[in-house]
């Protein structure tokens, strides 16, 4: 057991250190007028250095490095300390590029995903529809060949961002004979075309972020199939793991949430006094800090099992609900903290004064549904980590997420 | 950066765990919980001593195998994870005593033969009204003490007693002294019997170091209560699922059913990721001394209150057999109990972390 870092690390931690030095000021970028243009130029030049998109081939913009996860996790330190822009965040670069690298054909790489990785193209997901949510297989939205052209009709809902994004990746119906699972194909769309409709959903913060989306005689051309027809379902499937194994399950979100609760319990008066003296807060706070300790130590594990090539088992499995848990314990603690905030509509941008905790206090629910919602992670847990038997009614789903 | 066990540590959890699966099964423990006395079985700590876990974090000079608390600390997961009855707490928490406090010629005279498991020893710690902390001993620091010591476990086989003194400083006193009294208590756990020790003008001989190495014994004991709660809660999801899969009602194993197998999910949720709260905690008491007593007292407030919690649950998860005596989860839950008081509750624990966070 060693916590340190080898010599080799440090000057590795150095090197990234003076990169961001020499170009990237954060301060001067967030009032910059060509803010984006100076993020972009600094993504380019991090890629020629390795910094950034390196599981990603040159060929494709990446910068294909050597997998390194303790390399990776310096880079994300500096650049978090340095307040400097990484990867472009969203499905596009975490779902859709995966996905293309493993299962994608040659053009469809060539065409898609240095123009991701760039920002150039943001992308919206379209899995879960009205009556086929945890039950994934279910989807109904229906696309056959006509005349070069896969022809879809239907509506999928829960779509982040659809009424900013430029293209979709779908998962359709396109065999109504086949078996639940086999009749599935993997389509890739151009959302800015005739025939779709998106409506974004106004969510329980009053902010609106995913939407629904009808399709009514929508066309994409014919090899922008992803995979076989049919094949939908594995394809998909990569794209999932990638999804869980990605942004959901780290423990340096519940950190950093942890101690701006502290900090809102030392900022806040209760009886007189700040209310991180109060005893009951105090315990309360000792309490989730166990929580929020062991999710950073089990991830710390995690990490060096991984950096080790080792299986970390049924760890990574339990990321999620430990995250979801810790935000809901936080949001138990600011509410009791904010006390008459807790009626006041929050603020949708950035500013406002304790109210913005209602945020966080409706926003932790949305983290027990998006991804897999607590109950199927549970299932996971049970099935595939404790051993325990299928349920014959969850046979499907269970297969959805593995 | 690797925060994973040596292929040497792996070896040791194995080495006990084997040990003890094959002299202490579940009828063996049984035969041992119920003995009258409570006497340990000598073969069972001398097979522990063969293996030599007493002998495992104290220093080579003095006969010991030069390892760290965290070595230690696995070992007390075993041993957790199997309800081992043995006097490995108190002698392995004297041993560490004497090595933080003692004179070289001290440590020269007790630390081989308490590594080779020739003397026995045990630490008195508690005092009237929970008082645990180094801080809040009142027994007189002197040649000849006077006072009374709760919760000593297997007092009556030590040779040797490690008594916490006022202003956290530590003596010894040896069986048979003048004025030493042992009466064994009645309690839940008897894996780890406690008794009442009382002094009356006891010959005492007082180590040299002071409350900053009564204070180390005391985080080190706060690390090895986490690592036991670790293993007992590990084993308790584990009997809860496996029962889970072999017991039929309505046509299927029970496992089958959601709202089973999600209690049994959360169960694993809230121990599995929470063994790095004691690996880190004696790291630090190893590696990183300043960050060492509020990772012990937040391991040990955690692991403790997670540890019970999942007991009573594993308890509810077997239905019926599960409150019986002759089945081992019951053995489990009251190890849960003695490691929820002993050495201090987690709200007083948590409420020192928190200072100690600088809240």
């Amino acid at each position: 057991m060693d916590l340190s870092y080898s010599a080799a690390s440090e000057s590795f931690r150095l090197e990234v250190a003076a990169f961001l030095d020499a170009n990237w000021d954060a301060r001067a970028a967030a009032a910059a007028p060509d803010r984006r243009e100076r993020e972009a130029a600094l993504r380019r030049k991090a890629v020629e250095c390795g910094y950034l998109y390196r599981g990603i081939p040159r060929q494709y913009g990446g910068s294909e490095q050597q997998p390194d996860i303790l390399k990776a996790h310096i880079i994300r330190e500096e650049f978090g300390k340095a307040r400097a822009p990484m990867e472009i965040p969203g499905v596009g670069v975490q779902m859709v590029v995966p996905t293309l690298l493993e299962c994608g054909s040659q053009w469809q790489r060539d065409f898609f995903v240095p123009r991701t990785l760039a920002g150039e193209f943001r992308w919206a997901q379209g899995y879960s529809e009205p009556d086929a949510g945890s039950d994934l297989a279910a989807v109904r939205t229906h696309a056959e060949l006509v005349d070069g052209h896969w022809l879809i009709n239907g509506q999928k809902t829960w779509s982040s961002l659809a009424h900013k994004a430029h293209y979709m990746f779908a998962l359709v119906r396109t065999d109504r004979n086949a078996a639940k699972h086999a009749g599935l194909s993997y389509l890739l769309l151009d959302m800015k075309q005739p025939g779709i409709t998106v409506r974004p959903l106004k969510q329980i913060t009053g902010d609106s972020e995913f939407c629904e989306v009808f399709f009514d005689n929508v066309r994409t051309p014919q090899d922008w199939i992803v995979g076989e027809p049919g094949q939908g379902w594995a394809v998909s499937k990569t794209t999932l793991s990638h999804e869980r194994s990605g942004f959901i399950g780290s423990a340096a979100t519940s950190v950093t949430l942890f101690g701006k609760l502290v900090e809102l319990a030392r900022n806040t008066t209760l009886n007189g006094k700040p209310a991180l003296e109060d005893p009951v807060i105090r315990e309360r706070l000792a309490m989730l800090d166990g929580y929020v300790s062991a999710h950073q130590y089990s991830s710390y594990r995690q990490f060096s099992m991984a950096a080790h090539g080792q299986d970390a088992g049924i760890a990574p499995m339990m990321n999620k609900l430990v995250n979801t848990r810790i935000a809901d314990d936080v949001a138990a603690i600011a509410r009791d903290l904010i006390g008459a905030s807790l009626v006041v509509a929050p603020p949708l941008g950035k500013g406002g004064g304790n109210e913005k905790w209602v945020n966080q206090f409706m926003g932790s629910l949305g983290l027990a549904i998006a991804g897999g919602t607590s109950n199927i992670q549970r299932n996971l847990i049970a099935e595939r980590g404790l051993g325990l038997p299928r349920d014959i009614s969850t046979e499907f789903l269970s297969k959805a997420y593995l | 950066m690797n925060f994973l066990l040596s292929p040497e540590q792996l070896e040791i959890q194995s080495a006990v765990a084997r040990f003890l699966d094959a002299e202490c099964p579940s009828t063996r423990l049984h035969e041992l919980f119920d003995a009258a006395d409570g006497t340990p079985d000598p073969a069972l700590w001398q097979g522990l001593l063969d293996l030599g876990v007493a002998a495992l974090a104290l220093p080579e000079e003095y006969g010991g195998m030069g390892l760290e608390l965290v070595d230690l600390a696995l070992v007390a997961e075993i041993l957790g994870s199997r309800a081992a009855p043995s006097p490995f707490l108190g002698h392995v928490l004297a041993a560490l005593a004497i090595d933080l406090a003692g004179s070289a010629e001290q440590k020269q005279r007790w630390l081989p033969a308490l590594a080779d498991g020739s003397l026995s020893a045990t630490v008195a710690l508690a005092e009237e009204g929970d008082a645990w902390q180094p801080d809040q001993w009142r027994i007189a620091a002197q040649a000849a003490i006077t006072g009374c010591k709760q919760f000593v476990t297997h007092a009556a086989q030590a040779d040797l007693i490690v008594v916490g003194l006022a202003g956290g400083r530590l003596g010894v006193v040896l069986a048979g002294a003048d004025g030493l009294s042992i009466c064994a208590q009645d309690v839940v756990d008897r894996t780890r019997p406690c008794s009442v020790v009382r002094f009356e003008s006891s010959p005492a001989e007082l180590l040299d170091g002071g409350i900053e190495a009564a204070e180390r014994l005391r985080d080190a004991a706060l690390v090895l209560g986490a690592a036991d709660a670790y293993g007992g809660a590990s084993r308790c999801v584990a009997m809860a699922v496996d029962y889970a899969k072999l017991r039929r009602q309505f046509g299927v194993p029970i496992g089958q059913f959601q709202a089973l197998k999600h209690q049994l999910a959360d169960l694993a949720v809230d121990i599995e990721p929470a063994r790095g709260l004691y690996w880190y905690a004696a790291h630090a008491w190893d590696r990183l001394p300043e960050q060492a007593p509020r990772a012990a007292a937040q391991a040990k407030a955690h692991l403790a209150d997670r540890y019970l919690h999942i007991a009573r649950r594993t308890v509810e998860a077997h239905g019926g057999i599960g409150y019986t005596w002759e089945f081992d989860v019951q053995i489990f839950l009251k190890r849960a109990m003695f490691n929820h008081a002993w050495n201090g509750a987690p709200a007083l624990h948590r409420a020192r972390a928190a200072t100690m966070a600088g809240w």
